[in-house]
């Protein structure tokens, strides 16, 4: 036998006798809250994002401008603002150690988690979300969903090979209970809400 | 970055739907951290352009536990560590301590069925609080799984000499008069004997550390003179 069916005939042989039906989960949305944006933003600043207002000026894209302004190596996988690396370039993921910004399309989010889904399709080379210094994602306001439970009937976990949510920069609380952000990936997640272009579908 | 990512996943971790995955990573962060999320949560459906992904499956006694009456829940844990936050014994002593894979209350019921001999002595790491079972998100009963082990293990004989020994003494002691007597006498002893009886084979809590300073007075003496009568 191989050890394929050596394993599922000891499961069968093991399972315990238990009658008790698959459980219909419900999507836990009785109550939901009266503004998804708003309550996306409270979780992504309770995991350590940041929310970038849109300016009253109506620039959208100024506060992405004004974070990038300084940095030497910006990589853009979004047609909306340009970069210096491009993605398309990038051959190997080591080529990525040295970019300052991330700038990523989310392809949708969680107001219960403060989430947003990277997805292959969007990052191009998963690694630049997570070797960039720092990661500003694009999302549009419509494409915010409830709760995880909502999260997981989204199409991307249907097409995509890779995808991660991401809630917040990267942190750690394993040594001593304490909460370090940004020692493994970036040091910062923000994320500018800003509808799609026209002419790039959802997913 | 190879171009090849093995996973090697426990069967245990293989849930019926898909859509029941949102009820896992909900209570998965909530009990490790008391955040909503993890800040990472990956999904591999498929290899990355030009690579490879295999999956590898792993029994490794884990269907031999499905059998085990009293302890096949264990394959419930989805690794949170609520167990292991709120233990005394853990919180004290770290997870190195336990010389497993899985440490903590978890790793007290989950360890033996990989090997009884070598861990036989982590299921008496434990004061039967049951403070794990209060928290686990799961509702493994952690405590009572872990007394049922020690029982295991010592009609196994798994146990080693000394602690059968320690243990009968322990039995014989069980009246509460008996017991101050024997610690008062302890106490006493600890603080006159000489180092050779006191750190030898025999006593596994001085070989690798200083016992500590005997107390003055037990508390129950003290107890007895400071509110002895009053409630």
């Amino acid at each position: 036998m191989s050890s394929r069916e050596d394993i599922l005939a000891s499961i069968r042989a093991n399972l315990p006798r238990v009658d008790r039906p698959l459980p219909a989960v419900p999507l836990f949305d009785d109550s939901p809250p009266a503004s998804l944006l708003a309550a996306f933003k409270d979780s992504l600043h309770s995991m350590g994002g940041l929310f970038l207002d849109p300016p009253a000026s109506g620039d959208m894209l100024a506060p992405v401008r004004e974070k990038i302004a300084g940095a030497k190596v910006v990589c853009s996988t979004v047609p909306e603002i340009a970069g210096n690396r491009d993605i398309a370039g990038v051959s190997a993921t080591q080529d990525l150690a040295d970019v300052d910004f991330a700038i990523v399309r989310g392809a949708f989010a969680v107001a219960e988690t403060g989430s947003v889904l990277l997805s292959d399709a969007d990052l191009h080379v998963n690694a630049v979300a997570y070797l960039a210094q720092h990661l500003i994602v694009l999302l549009d306001p419509a494409d915010i969903v409830v709760n995880l439970h909502h999260a997981y009937r989204r199409p991307e976990f249907r097409g995509r090979h890779y995808a991660s949510f991401h809630a917040g920069p990267s942190a750690t609380a394993d040594i001593e209970g304490v909460l370090i952000h940004g020692a493994q990936g970036v040091r910062s997640l923000s994320v500018l809400p800003l509808a799609r272009a026209a002419d790039s579908p959802a997913h | 970055m190879p171009k090849l990512h093995i996973a090697s996943i426990g069967i245990e971790k293989i849930i019926p739907r898909f859509e029941h995955l949102a009820v896992f990573v909900r209570l998965l962060s909530r009990s490790a951290l008391g955040s909503p999320v993890t800040q990472y949560t990956s999904h591999f459906r498929g290899p990355r352009a030009g690579g490879e992904m295999h999956i590898v499956l792993v029994d490794n006694g884990r269907s031999e536990r499905l059998g085990l009456e009293e302890f096949w829940t264990s394959l419930k844990c989805i690794r949170c560590g609520a167990c292991m936050n709120t233990c005394p014994v853990y919180r004290r002593s770290g997870g190195l301590s336990y010389g497993a894979t899985y440490s903590g209350p978890i790793g007290l019921i989950i360890d033996p069925t990989f090997n009884q001999r070598k861990y036989s002595n982590l299921p008496f790491a434990s004061t039967l609080n049951g403070s794990c079972s209060n928290v686990c998100p799961v509702k493994i009963n952690i405590h009572e799984q872990i007394y049922a082990w020690r029982r295991v293990l010592v009609e196994r004989h798994e146990t080693p000499l000394a602690k059968k020994a320690a243990m009968k003494a322990t039995g014989e002691l069980l009246s509460p008069a008996a017991y101050r007597a024997a610690i008062a006498a302890a106490d006493v002893a600890l603080a006159h004997l000489p180092r050779f009886v006191i750190y030898n084979g025999l006593n596994a809590w001085g070989r690798h550390r200083e016992v500590p300073h005997p107390p003055k007075e037990t508390f129950h003496s003290w107890y007895q003179a400071n509110r002895g009568g009053k409630p």
